[in-house]
């Protein structure tokens, strides 16, 4: 009897099926945005524009040229006086009777976002372990009313303390330089941090600790070799996390930032091209800011799920 | 090797007693086995041992040095923990080796030392697989391993079989008593299987609510019990208690129940209660007619080569362990006979055996 195989808690085919195309239809309405954004970027700027929007297009690099350069309108008879163009990008600007003058400020924005956002994550987590390790093992005293404390600084909508960090960072001189920016993410980042690791510090049982120091090592060293590499998935899940919010922060960054620090969120949609914003060149920026969040969690999703369903089976 | 020696050991966790007054001794090479039921204090003593509580009060000593303040990881001492503390990203091999990277030692030795470990437990041709998925059997085999490898001073096990089935538990408990006997470790073993306890210990350690009741031999720790709790917790079916009528003085040699005389081992001291618990094994009540007692049979449960009969009387029901030649059926009215050597009285108020001829040449109760 083969029916005796199945349980009441399988899902049927019919209902594999239905789940699967709902999933599949979500899966393709949430891409529309990046596809769109992605093809846009590879569009001429009439192209961009035109109306009824273009699905097939003849793709080009433009988007991207423009997004790395500074250029000038000349005349075609001065372009001409320049003598054959030098690169495969020289050409494609002259097209348009414009000449290269020099780099945009676009790679500079994207290295801070590249510093401040891996910098702020890398402090957030090392500090995170090292408290969440803390708050599971010792004993604290007032130590639920300090993860509370902790919690709390997430309560309260970023508007509302916008104004105060806006005059601490500039009597303090933090204003649009790095250390500012990761110091910021990093405190915002340092609740969610903790809460998420401690939770999977409290899933390592004690006595692996209690092996290791009975074995002779020190309790730092039993935290290093033992503690620490079971904590892989957790320390990988924050990351992701911290990452996706300090890569994509916006409104402090608009607020606190304007020059050395500025990081790419509130400068690519400023990018203005011949006749207004250049819209090709927005959606290059656009996709090449999406390209490491989208790398990184790709290569971690297997910890990224465990952290989101983290708790919910308790082994 | 060493011997391990507590001296007036306590440990209170606030409120809560955990361990009161301990004192005693493990002599070097023994297998000590600490046995009780669940919360009785023996695994925080054990823990106590290895330095990963420190006493509230007194001392302990290994091979004669003071080691009650020194951490954990200085005391040289192995443990196998309960659910093994296999570490999940090691290999087998790595997972043996562990305690060995920590002492820098030349690696060929630390390769040496863990192959004839692996060897001797019969797991060198899993060595280099990843030990989450081992069973249950070879992670024990594992985590003995590790405590091995070291040659610590002694071994500590907390229950280290309780996470194995039963018909496997006795595999391992051969395993580990000729393991002992082959490496004639100190070995201080906590369970809280009177099976277990009685198969492997040279000597068993018996405790209840914080308080060592009895240390002595298996055979002595089950023959002659010092306490109430002792005699009930050891032997399945447990002991039956019998309520004996008045008091005795020291010379006698018999007490009544419900107006049977019942002979027993000549009393030593005298008991001035008004009443007596008297302790009979299964094993020492026989069927017979012309017992001093009777009852009528109100169960009995066939096991194999003999079988378990419950009988009422005046005194309350009583279990008693015959061969299976001994024909009786429900319902009818039966003598006891009770093995008067064995019995033992216990006073009342404080739980304790009345010393008897039973407990001469015994250090039970000195």
């Amino acid at each position: 009897m083969s029916s005796a195989a199945v349980r009441v808690t399988d899902t049927s085919p019919r209902g594999k099926m239905i789940a699967g195309t709902l999933v599949i239809a979500y899966a393709l309405l949430t891409m529309i945005p990046l596809v769109w954004i992605v093809a846009t970027s590879f569009k001429s700027p009439p192209d961009s524009i035109s109306y009824p929007p273009k699905v097939l297009f003849e793709p080009t690099l433009e988007g991207y040229v423009n997004l790395f350069t500074t250029r000038s309108r000349q005349t075609p008879e001065y372009i001409d006086s320049l003598g054959p163009p030098a690169t495969w990008y020289d050409s494609l600007v002259r097209e348009r009777n414009m000449v290269i003058t020099g780099e945009s400020r676009f790679a500079g924005r994207y290295m801070n976002s590249v510093i401040i956002g891996f910098g702020s994550t890398f402090l957030a987590v090392f500090l995170g372990t090292l408290a969440a390790y803390a708050f599971s093992r010792f004993r604290i005293p007032l130590r639920d009313d300090l993860l509370f404390f902790i919690l709390s600084t997430r309560m309260m909508p970023p508007v509302a303390v916008a104004i105060p960090i806006y005059l601490m960072y500039r009597g303090l001189g933090l204003s649009d330089t790095h250390l500012g920016m990761i110091l910021l993410y990093t405190a915002v980042n340092l609740s969610l941090s903790v809460w998420l690791l401690k939770g999977f510090v409290d899933e390592i049982p004690r006595e692996y600790e209690e092996a290791a120091v009975v074995d002779g090592y020190t309790r730092f060293q039993a935290f290093i070799k033992v503690v620490l590499p079971q904590m892989r998935a957790g320390i990988a899940a924050t990351a992701i996390f911290c990452l996706i919010f300090s890569w994509n922060e916006y409104a402090f960054a608009l607020l606190l930032t304007s020059g050395t620090a500025q990081t790419a969120p509130p400068f690519i949609p400023i990018i203005i091209g011949e006749g207004g914003l250049d819209w090709p060149a927005v959606a290059a920026g656009t996709t090449l800011f999406l390209v490491p969040v989208v790398v990184f969690t790709v290569l971690l999703r297997r910890q990224l799920l465990r952290g989101i369903t983290f708790g919910a089976v308790r082994r | 090797m060493a011997e391990i020696a507590l001296h007036d050991v306590r440990k209170s966790f606030g409120d809560f007693t955990a361990v009161t007054s301990s004192t005693f001794t493990v002599k070097d090479g023994e297998f000590f086995v600490m046995l009780g039921p669940s919360g009785c204090g023996k695994t925080t003593t054990l823990r106590m041992i290895a330095g990963l509580e420190l006493p509230t009060s007194g001392r302990i000593l290994l091979d004669g040095e003071d080691v009650t303040f020194n951490r954990a990881s200085k005391r040289d001492i192995a443990f196998v923990f309960q659910l093994f503390a296999l570490y999940p990203h090691m290999s087998v091999r790595q997972n043996i080796s562990f305690p060995l990277r920590t002492q820098r030692l030349p690696r060929r030795e630390v390769r040496a030392r863990t192959e004839e470990v692996a060897k001797m437990l019969q797991i060198d041709t899993i060595l280099d697989r990843r030990v989450t998925g081992l069973a249950a059997g070879d992670r024990q085999r594992v985590a003995l391993g590790r405590a091995i490898v070291r040659r610590a001073k002694a071994f500590l096990m907390d229950e280290p079989l309780g996470a194995l089935d039963a018909a496997f538990r006795e595999t391992m408990c051969e395993e580990l008593r000729l393991l002992h006997e082959r490496i004639g470790a100190t070995t201080v073993y906590v369970t809280h299987d009177q099976i277990e306890a009685m198969a492997m210990a040279d000597r068993i350690c018996v405790m209840n609510r914080g308080e060592v009741l009895q240390i002595g031999a298996p055979m002595e720790v089950y023959e002659r019990p010092a306490t109430r709790f002792v005699a009930g917790f050891l032997g399945s079916p447990s002991m039956n208690f019998l309520t004996a009528e008045g008091g005795f003085a020291p010379g006698a040699d018999a007490i009544r129940i419900e107006g049977a005389r019942l002979a027993m081992p000549t009393a030593r001291e005298g008991l001035a209660c008004p009443e007596a618990i008297v302790g009979a094994r299964p094993e020492h009540i026989s069927i017979a007619d012309d017992g001093a007692l009777r009852g009528r049979v109100f169960a009995v449960e066939y096991m194999g080569a003999r079988q378990l009969v419950t009988v009422e009387t005046a005194a309350g029901r009583l279990r008693v362990r015959t061969p299976n030649t001994v024909r009786v059926a429900t319902g009818e009215t039966v003598g006891l006979a009770f093995d008067a050597e064995r019995l033992v009285v216990f006073d009342p108020v404080s739980d304790r055996a009345v010393r008897s001829a039973l407990f001469d040449h015994s250090g039970a109760l000195a």
